[in-house]
């Protein structure tokens, strides 16, 4: 009894721990807290970092060429996170979009050489594709309810067959009509990367400052509270999803037309890890209810820069996934405590 | 019902306590199954024209089950619903909306990642198309928070970071401006200190001298019922028990005739095993 009594003070005492706005790592949290108010800040400065040393190491790194290049690598990976950062931020994902991309060149090349389709036409049908694609995939989720990611993934699969049987697995060559288009699509060394930014604006906006954009965070936020006041959970859903069949086929095409060549190797799952990547190192969480499309695009920027620079640098390419996946868990795990401090926050 | 209480049912349908003229909703013989379960038998309850009526019951009398029959969310087996003395279907939550129905739950209404004027406007934004026009939100939800006396530092923030009561006004600010004519208020105290509590009491208070709006309230604190709420009505294994004047009672009455009905059931269990 005695004891316990003695021991009773000592307990008492302890709670006197620094608070969260004390001591050192009371800034740091500040700081971080700051820094968490805007998402694609924490990326804007990886992003310059990564140039200045890219450049100083390796002066090349800042040539006309070589920022062509980093520009073709970041644009597809961009114009895909696109719609993945709409599908993240209500809450699903679109593992199939690599094959909407491997498809959507094949059908262009179909329709023209086969079918006598005139070139623009072809080419918005084979965009109308991956919307169609899109829709599919929202179907498959919304209304027979079952989750993305495996909805996507047998649609993924089930795209890919229909391009290899299709094709004979054989490369084929752009068709000669097409050429005209083309240019404007991906051939021009800075046509893919002028697309990019000009989605990334148009989409942010839309994202930020529409009822669009306002109703996909409120879906991805809290889908009964959305569907209470009355937003329509399922068109929301089924937008987000034909926008990225619709990205994942515009970079089908503007692949195609850079390489010159319609290739069914192409696409696959690469382009989309790389996207959901750039989302998640941009800001993005996976868990719905935020994102920014201007993070996704410079964490698709951080890559690019990163493959880029190794290969200048001369380091082989084989670390780079170490890098990479490093960077995406110190983003995710970032933005999951970043989300706690900014809940701690709590006014009352 | 065989023992009825002098102020059973029988007071709603004989008019005892209200006014039949000037009921705003009103609802009459009302009943719910699931499967072998009756949820509620035979309702009956209206609410007055700027009444405020509070719904007390214990967990399972079928509260909830009302309160979705109320506002649309699924409908009634039997009995009708009259607004404004016209009998109403209602087909669903938005569309018990459109007429005047609104509907608060505890704590599913907002969405957290959202501003405080991003949620008052959700689903009725101002847009100057293509784009929301933000200013003009901003500016109102200032405007109508001030006018409910919410006060906030800011309208700018997502309401993750508000307290339980601030979410909770927040909520009901916006139903009351969506032209609801009656609002329910799905236990709008629960899990909440008393200065919130106080915080939520004030704005119905407020709401209350307006006049315009009728509010329906399920709760099972008595006393913050009796306090806030004109009259009570109480629902007891999925019927209406008890309709009296808030003036008129007490919670010390209420507690009786909540345990004068354990004990019955008691006795009733002892009897049949």
């Amino acid at each position: 009894m005695s004891e316990t009594a003695e021991r009773a003070p000592e307990v008492a005492a302890l709670p006197p721990t620094p608070g969260l706005g004390e001591g050192p790592w009371g800034m740091v949290k500040r700081a971080a807290a700051l820094l968490a108010q805007q998402r694609e800040a924490t990326v804007f400065v990886v992003a310059v970092v990564l140039v200045i040393y890219f450049w100083r190491t390796a002066p090349a790194f800042l040539t006309k060429d070589n920022i062509v290049n980093i520009s073709q690598i970041t644009a597809p990976v961009a114009i895909i996170a696109i719609g993945e950062v709409f599908l993240l931020v209500c809450g699903e994902i679109d593992l199939s979009v690599g094959f909407i991309f491997a498809f959507s060149p094949f059908l262009m090349h179909y329709l023209i050489d086969y079918y006598g389709v005139p070139a623009v036409l072809a080419v918005l049908l084979s965009l109308l594709m991956g919307v169609a694609a899109g829709f599919a995939n929202g179907f498959i989720t919304v209304a027979l309810r079952v989750p993305s990611f495996i909805a996507t993934l047998g649609t993924g699969f089930i795209l890919y067959g229909l391009m290899l049987t299709t094709s004979n697995a054989y490369p084929a060559n752009i068709p000669g009509k097409a050429q005209g288009i083309g240019h404007w699509i991906g051939t021009y060394a800075w046509a893919e990367i002028t697309w990019a930014i000009v989605l990334v604006v148009i989409f942010q906006i839309a994202l930020s400052r529409t009822r669009w954009g306002l109703h996909t965070v409120a879906v991805g936020g809290n889908i009964l509270g959305a569907a209470e006041a009355g937003v329509s959970v399922a068109k929301i859903k089924y937008s987000a999803f034909m926008l990225t069949g619709f990205m994942g086929a515009l970079v089908g095409l503007q692949e195609a037309f850079r390489t010159n060549s319609i290739d069914p190797s192409s696409g696959g799952y690469q382009p989309m890890f790389y996207a959901i990547a750039g989302a998640v190192i941009g800001g993005t969480a996976l868990a719905g209810g935020s994102g920014t499309i201007i993070g996704a695009f410079l964490g698709a920027f951080v890559l690019s820069a990163l493959t880029d620079g190794f290969n200048l640098i001369g380091i082989s390419a084989n670390p780079l996934p170490i890098i990479f996946g490093a960077a995406i868990l110190v983003a995710m795990i970032a933005n999951v405590q970043l989300a706690r401090l900014r809940r701690a926050g709590r006014t009352t | 019902m065989t023992a009825q209480p002098p102020d059973g049912p029988a007071a709603e349908t004989t008019g005892a306590a209200t006014a039949a003229d000037d009921a705003i909703l009103r609802v009459e013989h009302i009943t719910k199954r699931f499967g072998a379960v009756t949820a509620l038998v035979d309702i009956n309850l209206h609410v007055n024209r700027g009444e405020v009526l509070g719904l007390l019951g214990d967990n399972g009398a079928g509260k909830s089950t009302l309160l979705k029959i109320l506002c649309g969310f699924q409908p009634p087996d039997a009995g009708r619903i009259l607004l404004d003395g016209e009998e109403v279907h209602l087909k669903s939550v938005d569309h018990a909306r459109s007429l005047g129905i609104d509907v608060v739950y505890q704590d599913l209404a907002l969405i957290d990642e959202l501003t405080v004027y991003h949620n008052m406007f959700l689903k009725r934004e101002k847009v100057r198309w293509p784009l929301l026009n933000n200013r003009a939100m901003r500016k109102i939800a200032r405007e109508r928070l001030d006018a409910i006396g919410i006060g906030l530092k800011s309208v700018d923030v997502p309401v993750a970071r508000l307290s339980g009561g601030q979410r909770q006004a927040i909520a009901v600010a916006r139903a009351v401006y969506s032209d609801a004519k009656v609002l329910l208020l799905d236990e709008p105290l629960a899990a909440m200190g008393a200065k919130e509590a106080a915080l939520i009491l004030d704005l119905i208070r407020d709401l209350k001298r307006r006049g315009d709006i009728s509010i329906i309230i399920v709760a099972h604190n008595y006393g913050q019922a009796i306090e806030i709420c004109d009259r009570i009505n109480l629902l007891q294994h999925g019927e209406i028990t008890f309709n009296k004047l808030s003036k008129d009672t007490s919670v010390q009455e209420l507690n009786d005739i909540v345990i004068e009905e354990y004990r019955r059931a008691l006795l009733e269990r002892q009897r049949t095993a």
